[in-house]
């Protein structure tokens, strides 16, 4: 009974809360659609400037993929104190990772779990929020979980415009349009350097994408 | 103050839906003609015509009141739109939050019918209150540019827009063939259809440039056929859906057919200087929101004094 009430509850926040907030007061300019993978086990990989990232990633996905979606998180920030901590579990269904490893336990066992169990892990490479709009150097744990799994896809997702909406260390929210760009999917292999520096490189071409603003091309005719 | 659909706005929306069935139509035939040629961006286009006339069409035959909502929404939506398309500095982000709160304020204005209010807010009062709250904020640096930029986006996507609303709002008795309604929809459909027919009118006819620095593919033959075709057209709606007699309608068409091609290049004018092509996606086949509604920034306010000077 409790684990429904507790479905119940994450399906309403989603559909009467979290899916409006991303799609009608923020609202996605989204290429590349066609990209995200239509069932788990999935990665996706992408840059992070704002609790909105997360909002808007799950908000990606058709609303029926809702319990497979799991943000991964840090333990430390997101379950430091009980109400962050149900919330983040139950309502936005957060993957909890430790961020330092000491101790000697796996920290991304819980996430091979995860995968096996056919869910979308949505990780942000970065680690953290850090300055808004500024990508900062990728941390390579996805390339090891992608290792490990060599046959789930690894898809990046460059976001822009959240960082202006709901940047750190400001709780007022402004909208703004949100662009998502989605890359091809990659896998992961032995040699994770070169996962990320496919990861990292993918990454680029879509903020360039993104920078350059769809470049100056000849004007729509009739607009 | 506010009244249900006459019979002729009524039957006018119905022929909407009858043209959008031809343009399917045609769309169709031209698919199954020439099977090599690709029709997607054409039948996009199209098929987000339904949805907007569709959405805009159950809006007003439900309830003014839904209307005045539908049309805070797009206001809504272009304002957001050209504020992520222009720079914005990260100081003024409650200023911009306080552009956002003047759209449900400038349209409830105009469901209460309050005329004055609604003509000043945004060019008096919110032109002095938001260098106010940028100069509290304290940054200097790029003020001009910031609050000049912001009031410009206001006026365009807000004030301007409400005046498709304060539409609803002006008394039906003035004007008993299309009530409130057939003022909003007159309007529209010139604008809109003034659109396709310069684009029609210019991609079989066009030869000699208009402005090719701002909008190279329009031209004079586009220009000069769109406003003669949307003065001709007003002259004959105009009974059935407006108050305007004998020669005030075609000079309606007229002012709606410039109007609308200056508020076109006005926005692809900040288009390239901006250096983007579409001013966004949300509407397929179309590009943004302000690709759509760039001649209705023009036109509305413009039809709407014209029309206000002459019978309210």
């Amino acid at each position: 009974m409790r684990r429904f009430s507790a479905r119940l509850v994450r399906l309403l926040f989603w559909l009467l809360i979290a899916r409006p907030l991303a799609l009608v007061v923020l609202g996605l300019n989204v290429r590349h659609r066609d990209r995200l993978p239509q069932n788990g086990p999935a990665l996706i990989a992408a840059n992070h400037n704002s609790h909105l990232d997360a909002l808007v990633l799950v908000s990606l996905f058709p609303l029926a993929l809702l319990p497979r979606l799991r943000p991964v998180a840090a333990a430390d920030y997101f379950l430091r104190n009980r109400v962050v901590a149900w919330f983040a579990l139950n309502v936005i269904g957060i993957l909890p990772i430790a961020r330092d490893t000491q101790g000697g336990r796996d920290p991304l066992k819980a996430c091979e779990t995860a995968l096996d169990h056919g869910d979308i892990l949505i990780i942000f490479p970065e680690g953290s929020r850090g300055e808004p709009e500024v990508m900062g150097r990728f941390k390579r744990g996805i390339s090891v979980l992608a290792a490990r799994r060599p046959q789930v896809p690894v898809v990046p997702v460059f976001l822009h415009g959240l960082g202006k909406a709901l940047p750190k260390d400001d709780p007022i929210l402004v909208p703004f349009f949100c662009d998502v760009f989605v890359g091809p999917a990659l896998h992961g292999s032995d040699s994770q350097a070169a996962l990320m520096q496919a990861l990292e490189a993918s990454m680029r071409r879509l903020s360039d994408t993104c920078a350059r603003g769809h470049g100056l091309l000849p004007d729509n005719p009739a607009s | 103050m506010f009244s249900a659909l006459t019979p002729h706005a009524a039957a006018f929306l119905a022929g909407l839906f009858g043209l959008l069935l031809i343009a399917s139509l045609i769309v169709a035939g031209m698919r199954r003609s020439r099977p090599g040629v690709d029709y997607a961006e054409l039948s996009a286009r199209v098929n987000s015509w339904w949805v907007m006339v569709g959405v805009f069409a159950t809006a007003m035959a439900l309830s003014p009141l839904l209307s005045l909502l539908f049309l805070g929404f797009v206001s809504f939506l272009a304002l957001k739109e050209y504020l992520s398309l222009i720079p914005t500095r990260r100081a003024d982000r409650r200023v911009l939050l306080w552009a956002y709160l003047a759209i449900p304020l400038q349209f409830y204005w105009v469901g209460i019918g309050w005329y004055g209010m609604f003509i000043i807010f945004i060019p008096v009062y919110l032109f002095m209150l938001m260098p106010m709250r940028m100069v509290l904020i304290g940054e200097t640096a790029g003020f001009l540019h910031a609050a000049g930029s912001l009031h410009w986006g206001l006026m365009l996507t807000v004030f301007n827009l409400s005046h498709v609303a304060y539409l609803l709002a002006l008394p039906a008795a003035t004007n008993p063939a299309g009530g409130a309604a057939g003022l909003v929809l007159f309007l529209m459909f010139l604008t809109q259809f003034n659109d396709v027919m310069q684009y029609v009118w210019g991609k079989t006819f066009g030869k000699h440039k208009i402005i090719p620095k701002v909008s190279p593919k329009k031209t004079w033959e586009g220009f000069l056929g769109g406003v003669a075709t949307t003065t001709l057209l007003a002259w004959g709606i105009a009974p059935w859906l407006t108050p305007l007699t004998g020669w005030e309608a075609p000079v309606a068409g007229l002012l709606i057919g410039l109007a609308g091609f200056v508020g076109d290049v006005n926005i692809s004018a900040l288009k390239r200087d901006l250096g983007v092509k579409d001013s966004g996606n949300l509407i397929p086949g179309h590009g943004g929101i302000l690709d759509r509604v760039d001649s209705l920034t023009f036109t509305a306010p413009l039809f709407f004094h014209y029309l206000y000077y002459l019978h309210y």
